[in-house]
């Protein structure tokens, strides 16, 4: 078992599928970080079998609407003076701005300049996403 | 209240909505004269960024016989959409000069992001293979009409009902309605999709499908037939099996309710033979009729000059 120290002040996602903790990474930029940060790996859950778990010893801006759509089952941790002082339970966002782009070829948004993709939740259990224009349906897996 | 408002997706208006629409139309068409000046110095624009001469005609009839004055384009290479002219800046240009704009655009979403950049009610008149809800307009009110009412119907959908936008959306606004029944005939290729049978599923609506006509066509109030195409069957086999089963002829009306109405969107190929238009229970042509005076209604009611 890989022993990471608890931090002082900062953020700790937890719970995120096994596999899905270096995307979040990535997507927080963590690789250019100049502070203290550990990406844990398939470590053992109770919950999941197997999760990732990202440390941060910093405190920094994240949009909770792409967390939410890389993985709706994450937890957020905020931590100071080594507590958890909140908690914050992330869910599929019901409204989608500029992340998800319409791949429907016969889409508006394929001809017309300068416009904005919005996708609305359709099913939260399936993950199902609708374009706001043509209808096609995208799974926030495929995100 | 419908003044002010847009149509894109046939389930935009409530069914009293619907409702208040067809009232007006039949008042319409009991006394068509009373109405035709009743859109005296508005103006329609008709944007069609690809032909369709009917529903362009259909709109513009509309819109004339209410006493207004239309303007618009029916191909887009003739306007400044060949410059390059995004919708967005198109809309909000022609909003300046027309009270009410019915789009046609060969691209799904594009009324939606038109009517987003406006108050001028915008009315859908066809996107792509996605939506178009005044073909749904046209549908209720012939049923309305000629059968006096929109629930406790029998309604029969045959051909290609999984390709076919109109029979997507005629059975969603049906089920709205208390105690319809559909019954679903096609090839089992071109059956309705999976989000529509999810729909049906959900919504407790009673539903079957089967493959051949023959089977259910005495059980039928209403036929609304559309065209099988030869290139959407998998195999040569199976459209040898059941073409015939798609055609409707004089021997399968034989068959049918005295009642039953047939329907059809238009344009037909060979779905419907030519001698079954002789026979009182087809409507196809006068389902037409209907769908102007439909759209008088709903022109007169978003532009709110119906009192």
């Amino acid at each position: 078992m890989v022993t990471v120290n608890a931090i002082k002040k900062g953020i700790v996602i937890d719970h995120i599928k096994a596999g899905y903790g270096i995307k979040i990474f990535k997507y927080l930029g963590l690789e250019n970080a100049d502070f203290t940060v550990a990406l844990i790996m398939n470590a053992p859950s109770n919950k999941l079998g197997k999760k990732d778990i990202i440390k941060i010893e910093n405190a920094i801006d994240m949009d909770y609407i792409v967390l939410g759509l890389i993985d709706p089952n994450l937890t957020i941790n905020i931590i100071e003076e080594e507590v958890i002082k909140e908690k914050i339970k992330l869910k599929l966002p019901e409204r989608v701005e500029d992340i998800i782009k319409c791949k429907n070829p016969r889409c508006v948004t394929s001809i017309e300049r300068d416009i904005i993709h919005v996708f609305y939740l359709v099913d939260e259990y399936s993950g199902e996403y609708k374009c706001q224009f043509c209808d096609e349906i995208y799974f926030h897996s495929e995100v | 209240m419908l003044k002010g408002r847009h149509l894109i997706d046939p389930m935009d208006f409530s069914v009293e909505e619907l409702t208040q629409i067809f009232d007006f139309a039949d008042k319409i068409i009991s006394n068509p004269q009373k109405y035709s000046d009743l859109c005296k110095g508005k103006i329609l624009a008709t944007l069609f960024y690809e032909p369709s001469t009917r529903t362009r005609f259909s709109f513009e009839a509309a819109m004339l016989r209410l006493g207004g004055q239309v303007i618009g384009f029916s191909e887009p290479n003739s306007s400044s959409v060949a410059k390059g002219e995004s919708i967005a800046d198109t809309i909000r240009t022609i909003a300046c000069y027309a009270d009410i704009t019915v789009i046609r655009h060969p691209k799904e979403g594009a009324p939606k992001l038109a009517s987003m950049y406006t108050d001028m009610p915008v009315i859908n008149a066809g996107d792509g293979g996605h939506q178009h809800p005044t073909q749904t307009l046209t549908d209720l009110l012939t049923i309305r009409s000629k059968l006096g009412k929109l629930k406790g119907l029998t309604i029969g959908l045959c051909g290609d009902l999984k390709f076919g936008r109109t029979v997507h959306s005629l059975i969603k606004a049906m089920s709205r309605y208390e105690n319809n029944q559909f019954v679903l005939i096609s090839p089992k290729e071109l059956q309705i999709p999976d989000y529509l049978r999810k729909y049906l599923v959900e919504n407790k609506i009673d539903f079957k499908e089967v493959e051949r006509l023959e089977e259910v066509i005495d059980k039928l109030d209403i036929l609304y037939m559309t065209r099988v195409q030869r290139e959407r069957f998998f195999n040569e086999e199976d459209y040898i099996r059941l073409k015939d089963s798609y055609i409707l002829d004089i021997e399968k009306m034989k068959q049918a309710k005295e009642k039953m109405i047939v329907l059809h969107p238009l344009p037909r190929v060979n779905e419907i033979s030519i001698e079954v238009d002789k026979d009182p229970r087809a409507y196809y042509f006068e389902q037409a009729k209907f769908g102007m005076y439909v759209r008088m209604a709903l022109i007169a009611k978003l532009l709110g000059v119906d009192e």
